[in-house]
């Protein structure tokens, strides 16, 4: 049952990783994205890591895959274009790509030889002992005792980096250049429905209207 | 399954990536590419947790997490400025800083 469940969850954390780099569309990408995540956290709860299999889920395949959903629906009319010049580039990009794919096959081989190759007899062995219980390994009060003990400092650096990147990115995506002044003068506001035009206000003494 | 299988399932997803980091040319697509290789080596991560029996790389794996939401964030903040600035979404075309 587990080796059955295993092959099921890694073939499809491959097909979304080929499915992520060959998709034309970038939207097709994120979707095959979502496939991968969902399929590596069945990974996750194989390896009795049930904390990061529940976070993997909500954080990455709820909360990141959204954002890039939306971004992606937002250039979406750029991306075309790039994909029409993509087809029909030159001998020098599908040169490029050539290259990059016998790369990709040398950092394989070599992550292979690494880490199966290794003289490490735990490897091929099936982990270490399991006992179940409200605080095994890998439970969400274990991760937490951990967290708030040992890596404290590690916690709080992560807190303080997502501070940073949550400031960064309003900074780098908003808008230049402030209000529209027209935008504010054209605005209702509930005293223009409770009183008749010509009243006598200031504002209509130095002549601006419809304030 | 032994810890060996799950190690070779993180070194193709992480291959992957790399050959899509380097091979696309929209920066969402890299952005996406990254995310497979942060999640390769997490897979990595967890597995050499499990044989171990010891839960630090599962806290390895989370701050892991926590930095790839970070750089989501930055990554795509850049490429909504870059749109409203008019330039080409594009990683070959980019040459701004350059000089």
């Amino acid at each position: 049952m587990s080796a059955f469940l295993f092959f099921l969850a890694a073939i499809g954390v491959i097909a979304g990783a080929i499915g992520v780099v060959v998709m034309r569309n970038p939207f097709y990408s994120v979707l095959a994205l979502v496939i991968h995540l969902l399929s590596l956290a069945v990974l996750f709860l194989l390896l009795r890591a049930e904390f990061v299999a529940a976070v993997q889920v909500v954080v990455y395949a709820g909360a990141v895959m959204v954002l890039y959903v939306f971004v992606v629906a937002y250039v979406g009319d750029a991306s075309e274009s790039i994909g029409e010049r993509l087809s029909g580039a030159g001998p020098v990009a599908s040169g490029l790509r050539l290259g990059g794919a016998i790369l990709g096959g040398a950092i394989l081989t070599e992550l292979l030889i690494a880490l199966l190759g290794t003289g490490l007899e735990a490897v091929d062995g099936y982990g270490a002992g399991y006992v179940p219980g409200p605080r095994a390994f890998g439970t969400p009060a274990y991760i937490g005792q951990l967290l708030l003990t040992r890596f404290l400092l590690a916690f709080e650096i992560a807190s303080f980096l997502l501070l940073i990147a949550a400031v960064g990115g309003v900074v780098l995506a908003r808008r230049r250049g402030g209000l529209d002044e027209e935008d504010d003068r054209d605005r209702l506001t509930p005293l223009d429905l409770l009183r008749p035009q010509g009243t006598g206000t200031t504002a209509e003494g130095v002549g601006r209207h419809g304030s | 399954m032994s810890i060996a299988w799950y190690l070779a399932v993180s070194a193709v997803v992480f291959s992957l990536g790399a050959v899509g980091v380097i091979t696309r040319r929209n920066p969402l697509v890299v952005l996406l590419s990254l995310e497979l290789m942060l999640n390769g080596g997490n897979l990595a991560l967890v597995a050499f947790s499990r044989m171990w029996g010891n839960g630090d790389g599962q806290i390895f794996a989370l701050v892991v997490m926590t930095v790839a939401a970070c750089e989501v964030c930055i990554g795509l903040g850049m490429i909504v400025a870059l749109y409203r600035r008019r330039l080409p979404i594009d990683v070959d075309e980019l040459r701004e800083l350059q000089g």
